[in-house]
Parts: structure tokens; C-alpha cells; sequence
């Protein structure tokens, strides 16, 4: 997937993670964390994971973490990149690059 | 894809005396729903998430139900109506997701229910999940929905029972919660003849006034004596109350014990009709005896050894 306009999932409610996502010419990704020294590099890990599966290769991705399960911190960067390509609502791949 | 789906077969006469409702976009909520043990757990897609955030809703929902360890509890999804754009894709993410069941928002006849089966059928096969795995259940939440409740019951295979919605339902009735559930008397009851007749489960409303301890207790005692199957609940400090109230008591699983070692017996000396406890009883009443005591072993109240 391209990343094709700034786009945002997520909230800054405890337990949540708001992540942002923008285009740029190359991929990086930016993590504000309260737990950053015990769990930025799982945090960092995770997020990569998921932009791995979803063939990302540029965009700069910025989370706000507030201390979520990497359930949650998926889901968020997930739904924020299907924004970015207006590609949200329907026809979702479940159990294929979502997984 | 269906191997990520670790949840065991659902089952549609599990004990289901409270489910309890959590917004399927909230993380600080979904991750701790199975604590509080209640029987089952609905997540909601429709009415407590934005229409904005239904999309986030689903990425939620997908990663909670194939991550979060539920144990014994039920999950359901409660998915947006058929007259919305969210349904269908609601449909694929419980599917895909390996939802219990799900549970059909303000349905009102039986065709809304073959059509949630028909997607929930497709989406089956797309995903490779068991085809007839995943439940479903209607809230009725206008007059219309209660008329055609049997029909409603009737209309799938899928169907674990049926559930009135007190709000809408209220307001569609141009009434106002009272205290002797005058207002939806008719309604309770048609539905539980309906759902009885059908051989499903038939779950009450919630009791939305939390500061009301005493009118939340007088609701619970009233469907509970009337023979509804569980209720709704929205606060865990509603959970341990009507687990007590739709429990069978030690009397009656003494009577049933009764009943149920003097059957054998009595039959095979060729007795029909004979007294237990002061009481009439004849063969109808062994099944009941058994349901109770198969209940209060369910519920976890049975110290007896049949």
C-alpha cells in the first residue's frame, strides 16, 4: 500500500495509542511512549511488523503511545494507513495482511 | 486463515443469565471483559461507537478477538443495522474474527435474519472458518419485532434466542420504565411464548438506572419468575445479583433431587401419579427436574451427587 495523505487513528485515552501517518520520500517512524525506555524497541517492533504486512515503504509514521496492547497499537496503525487511502470501510483483508 | 480462530465451537444452549455489553473500540475495555464473569460478553459495533470511528471499531474487534484470551466466556458482536453501510463488513470482521455469535440489531422480521445468514454464510467461506459455526441472536426493539418474534426465532438453524431492547423499545411504545414492568408486560411475555415455542433462549433488557438498586433488583426478580433465560447488564456491579436470581434455589434442587431418584422407581413399578415433598408428580415433571438440576450444576450451585 501507498500512503496517500495524512491520516490519523486512535486516541489519547489510557490503554489507547494515536497514531498518525503522512507521505514522505522515505519511511521513518516516530514513538512518544511514557514507557518508551521499558518498551519503546517492542513498541518500535511491532509498528514495523505491521507496515512489513501492509508493504509500506514510505510514509512517516508518528505514535502517540499511551500505554497500549500491541493489539491495539496494530489495529491503530492499521486503520490509520486504509485512511490514508480512503480504503477503511469495506473489504478489509482479515486474516490476510490484517493478522 | 480460519487457523487463527482459537475459540472452541460455539454453543447454542450454553448458560447465558447475563451478557454484557462493552464498546468494541475502547482498548481499555475490551482487553479486561472476560474478568468480571459474566457468561457472555457483547461487543458493540453499533450504537456506542461513533459513526466516524466505525471503521476503527472493526481493526479493534479483529485484533481482540484473535489476541485476548476470553477463557469460557461468550463473545458476541453486536453489528450495525441492515438499514446502515456497516453491516456487511461488520458480518466479515465477526466472522473472520471468530465471533461466537452475533447479535442483530433492531430486527424485525425473518428475512433481516436470512439475510445476516446468507452474509454470514459467504464470509464463512471466504475466510475458511466451519460453515454453521457462527451464531446468531435478534434484539427485538419495536412492536413489529415482537409480533414476528417466532417467526424471527424460527427463521435459522444459527439462532441461540432472542432479546427485547427496553430503550428503543420504550420509546416506540410512547412509555416510560415502570416500577412493575407494566410497560412491557405484553411484550415480554409474547416474546417468551415465542421463543419458547421455537426451543430457543429469551433474554430481557438491561436495567439502564444504576443508582437504582432497588428497582434494578425488582426487574431481575420479575423476568427471572416470568422464565426468561438472563438479562443484559452495562455495570459489572449488576452481574452477581441476577447470577444469584437465575440460579435454582437449594429448595427447589432438593425437590428436583426427589423427584429425580423416586422417578426410576416409581415408573418401573408402574406407577404414573404419585406424591414427592406434599407435590403431585407425573412423567412431565422428571424433565423439569432434570433441567433444574442440569441448570444449577451450569450455575455452579449443585453439591449432590446425581
Amino acid at each position: 500500500m501507498v500512503i496517500e495523505k495524512t491520516a490519523m487513528a486512535g486516541t489519547l485515552e489510557s490503554s489507547d495509542a494515536q497514531v498518525t501517518v503522512s507521505p514522505a520520500d522515505t519511511l521513518e517512524v516516530v514513538i512518544e511512549s511514557s514507557v518508551i525506555n521499558q518498551y519503546g524497541r517492542q513498541i518500535k517492533a511491532t509498528v514495523e511488523d505491521v507496515l512489513d504486512r501492509l508493504d509500506i515503504k514510505q510514509g512517516l509514521i508518528s505514535v502517540v503511545d499511551k500505554g497500549a496492547l500491541d493489539c491495539t497499537l496494530k489495529a491503530r496503525v492499521e486503520c490509520a494507513v486504509f485512511r490514508s487511502c480512503d480504503a477503511s470501510l469495506a473489504d478489509i483483508p482479515w486474516g490476510g495482511a490484517i493478522r | 486463515m480460519a487457523d487463527k480462530i482459537t475459540r472452541p465451537r460455539p454453543k447454542k444452549d450454553r448458560l447465558r443469565r447475563t451478557m454484557m455489553f462493552m464498546n468494541a473500540q475502547r482498548p481499555g475495555l475490551i482487553k479486561d471483559a472476560y474478568i468480571y464473569g459474566v457468561d457472555s460478553i457483547i461487543l458493540d459495533l453499533e450504537d456506542a461507537v461513533a459513526v466516524n470511528q466505525k471503521d476503527a471499531a472493526r481493526f479493534s474487534l479483529y485484533h481482540a478477538l484473535t489476541t485476548i484470551d476470553y477463557g469460557d466466556t461468550e463473545v458476541i458482536v453486536r453489528i450495525n443495522g441492515l438499514d446502515t453501510e456497516y453491516w456487511q463488513e461488520d458480518v466479515r470482521v465477526c466472522v473472520a474474527g471468530g465471533a461466537d455469535g452475533i447479535r442483530i440489531a433492531k430486527c424485525e422480521s425473518a428475512d433481516m435474519v436470512r439475510q445476516v445468514e446468507a452474509a454470514v454464510e459467504a464470509a464463512e467461506r471466504e475466510f475458511g472458518v466451519e460453515v454453521g459455526r457462527t451464531l446468531l441472536m435478534a434484539a427485538l426493539e419495536s412492536p413489529l419485532g415482537i409480533m414476528n418474534a417466532y417467526e424471527i426465532c424460527t427463521a435459522s438453524d444459527r439462532m441461540l434466542g432472542c432479546a427485547i431492547s427496553g430503550g428503543d423499545f420504550r420509546q416506540s411504545m410512547h412509555v416510560q420504565i415502570e416500577p412493575d414492568g407494566i410497560e412491557m408486560q405484553a411484550a415480554r411475555s409474547q416474546m417468551l411464548l415465542a421463543a419458547r415455542a421455537a426451543g430457543v433462549q429469551c433474554l430481557d433488557t438491561m436495567f439502564p438506572n444504576l443508582d437504582d438498586e432497588e428497582g434494578f433488583r425488582r426487574e431481575v426478580d420479575l423476568v427471572a419468575r416470568m422464565g426468561f433465560d438472563g438479562k443484559s447488564v452495562i455495570n459489572p456491579k449488576q452481574i452477581a445479583y441476577i447470577h444469584e436470581k437465575f440460579a435454582p434455589t437449594q429448595k427447589q434442587i432438593a425437590h428436583a433431587e426427589n423427584i429425580a431418584r423416586s422417578c426410576r422407581a416409581q415408573s418401573e413399578a408402574g406407577i404414573g401419579v404419585y406424591v414427592v415433598d406434599g407435590k403431585m408428580v407425573d412423567p412431565p415433571f422428571y424433565k423439569e427436574a432434570e433441567r433444574i438440576i442440569e441448570l444449577a450444576k451450569k450455575c455452579g450451585v449443585y453439591h449432590g451427587d446425581l
